[in-house]
């Protein structure tokens, strides 16, 4: 029987009580490895969006679209080299299932976008047809969708012309990511701007934003500065930033993801530190005697102290893993039944790591005080029970 | 050049206890040369116990000298005594002292775990020590599968498995009845003059200090008479 074995066995000494921390311990790291996932994917926004691209958008909100009639004058800033623009659609399938749907310029969008891969055929299709749609791949397998369908997409925001909410456009083509990263990010549906514009009742020839595509990103800043500058003082001013800004100022509408999570994470483990605390002073209380029989027989101060600092590691470890595995499982099942939503949201190797640390921390934070009085302990005193 | 295994020079030991001090021990002085069985009695209070945690390196004197096999254990630090206790000493407890959570022949093993000793190997000695107090059947059962008598034979195999230069016994029979007692005793006996222990044993009982070659009186600290056993 190794140190480890006697510590294992020192674990379950009290097996129900072994079972109820492990419990709330598997729950905290639990809810540490989804809110963490989500936190890291809300902070660090989409961190395979590289520089290369500038998000042109309203100054005072994305949601207040600018004329398409800046584009041009986009175009012409020195260090740009295309220009795309984007309109959110407000799509929504169904009851009220929302489908990211955007209306841009097929041909600009290919340009702006090489990260979406498609066919030539297809990409023709969707410039040359004005009631094209192209479908991106997680969504296309998810709905059952496929080039040539008829779509009817409700937009919640903008009416067709004769009032009618539904729009029907025809599925011209299925979009791919150029990687893994960006093939999980294959969650919407592109239609024609062209179509959309002629048709709505309003917001027609306006874009949401404007993804601008750089010569050199090096001069990202510059060209950003240049383009606000030339609105400046205008009806339609502007803001601009690269896109990785762009996104995580999109999730910081939510609210500070960040802090949230961390003031959630914050009450569940000074909970657990206090429970988990609790456990390990009793379990150590309870076996004073035992302690001191240890060290009669020769085991120090030290090696005890390890001992009682050992079982609080295994505690935490066991109940801390076993969370995190399952958060992994839930992330991904969440992943599987809303990918528009959570696609992207994996417990990483980052999220990993800080679960590991918070294992280590709270074992150190729970273990160490009844440690050193376990390492402390007098053995004639405890021996006669004083 | 003395031959004792156990040299006490006018040993003292006093505690404080808030802001009194008590004074246990008054200048003890005996020698237990090695190979004896001896047997400390003597009334509540009146030191027994101290002098046996002194022997046994759990505590240090106030004054004198402690010399167990030519090692002063008086001038050690406590890491050292761990060290000392682990090598030469072994233990046996009045209320046996097992760790529940271990089997029979794990607790036997536990002072093997300071050692360098493989696992295999250690459980071969445990399984030896529990032969030689009879309990080899009864090796992996746990403490609450075990009667008092035979815990206490278990403590015993525990005490013996490092194979200590001395036995300390603290009441080894104090919470076991009469026949139960006195296996414990001839065991004790036995490990004593078949395999050349050295015990000390401390006892009120004075059937159980019969089982003793030798038996030292103590009262108020102070050594009263040194009386060797009848049988």
């Amino acid at each position: 029987m190794g140190s480890l074995r006697f510590v294992w066995a020192s674990l379950w000494r009290k097996k129900t009580r072994a079972l109820l921390t492990i419990l709330s311990l598997i729950c905290a790291f639990l809810l540490f490895g989804l809110l963490q996932a989500l936190a890291v994917f809300f902070t660090a926004g989409a961190d395979f969006v590289g520089a290369s691209r500038l998000i042109v958008q309203s100054r005072v909100s994305f949601t207040d679209s600018l004329p398409l009639r800046l584009l041009p004058e986009i175009e012409s800033v020195p260090g740009v080299k295309a220009v795309s623009h984007d309109q959110w659609f407000g799509g929504v399938v169904g009851e009220n299932t929302p489908v990211f749907t955007f209306a841009t310029d097929p041909a600009r969008l290919r340009v702006a976008y090489p990260e979406w891969v498609m066919g030539d055929a297809e990409w023709r299709a969707f410039e040359q047809t004005r009631t094209g749609a192209i479908v991106g791949r997680v969504v296309a397998d998810q709905r059952g969708w496929k080039v040539g369908d008829k779509l009817p997409l409700r937009s919640n925001i903008f009416p067709q012309k004769d009032g009618s909410m539904t729009w029907e456009f025809d599925v011209v083509g299925i979009y791919d990511g150029l990687d893994a990263s960006w093939q999980s990010q294959t969650q919407s549906v592109y239609v024609n701007h062209a179509y959309f514009s002629e048709a709505s009742q309003f917001g027609g020839g306006l874009a949401g934003i404007f993804a601008v595509v750089l010569e050199d990103v090096n001069r990202a800043d510059e060209v950003a500065r240049a383009i606000d500058a030339r609105f400046l003082n205008s009806p339609y001013e502007t803001k601009t930033q690269s896109e990785k800004d762009f996104n995580k100022g999109f999730f910081a509408q939510i609210g500070d993801i960040g802090l949230i999570v961390s003031l959630i994470l914050v009450a569940v483990f000074f909970t657990i530190l206090t429970l988990t605390g609790n456990t390990m002073a009793q379990a150590v209380r309870e076996r004073i005697p035992e302690l001191a029989v240890l060290k009669t027989l020769g085991f120090s101060d030290t090696r005890v102290t390890v001992l009682v600092l050992g079982e609080a590691l295994l505690l935490c470890l066991i109940g801390g893993f076993a969370g995190m595995a399952l958060a992994s499982v839930m992330i991904g099942g969440l992943a599987q039944a809303a990918p528009q939503f959570f696609g992207a949201v994996r417990a990483d190797a980052t999220v990993w790591l800080q679960a590991v640390a918070a294992m280590l921390v709270l074992a150190l934070a729970v273990g160490l005080p009844p440690a050193l009085r376990a390492g402390r302990l007098r053995i004639v005193d405890a021996l006669a029970g004083r | 050049m003395s031959t004792a295994l156990v040299e006490i020079r006018n040993v003292t030991k006093h505690y404080v206890r808030g802001k009194q001090k008590v004074e246990v021990l008054h200048g003890i002085s005996i020698d237990i040369p090695k190979g004896d069985f001896v047997a400390l009695m003597g009334p509540s209070g009146s030191g027994k116990t101290t002098l046996l945690n002194l022997i046994g390196g759990l505590d240090q004197p106030s004054g004198g000298e402690i010399v167990v096999d030519g090692e002063r254990i008086d001038r050690m630090s406590g890491g050292q005594l761990s060290d000392w206790r682990a090598r030469h000493v072994g233990f046996v407890f009045q209320f046996y002292n097992l760790l529940p959570v271990l089997t029979a022949e794990r607790n036997v093993e536990l002072p093997l775990l300071l050692t360098k000793m493989g696992a295999a190997e250690r459980l071969k000695r445990a399984n030896i020590a529990l032969e030689i107090v009879g309990l080899k059947d009864r090796a992996r059962h746990k403490p609450k599968e075990l009667s008092g008598g035979q815990e206490q034979r278990v403590a015993i195999a525990r005490a013996l498995v490092s194979d200590p230069t001395l036995l300390v016994c603290d009441e080894p029979t104090g919470d076991l009845d009469r026949k139960t007692a006195d296996e414990i005793l001839t065991l004790l006996q036995r490990l004593n003059s078949e395999y050349g222990k050295t015990i000390v044993m401390v006892t009120h009982d004075p059937k159980a200090a019969e089982y003793a070659r030798r038996t030292l009186h103590l009262d108020k600290g102070t050594l009263l008479a040194d009386s060797a056993a009848a049988a």
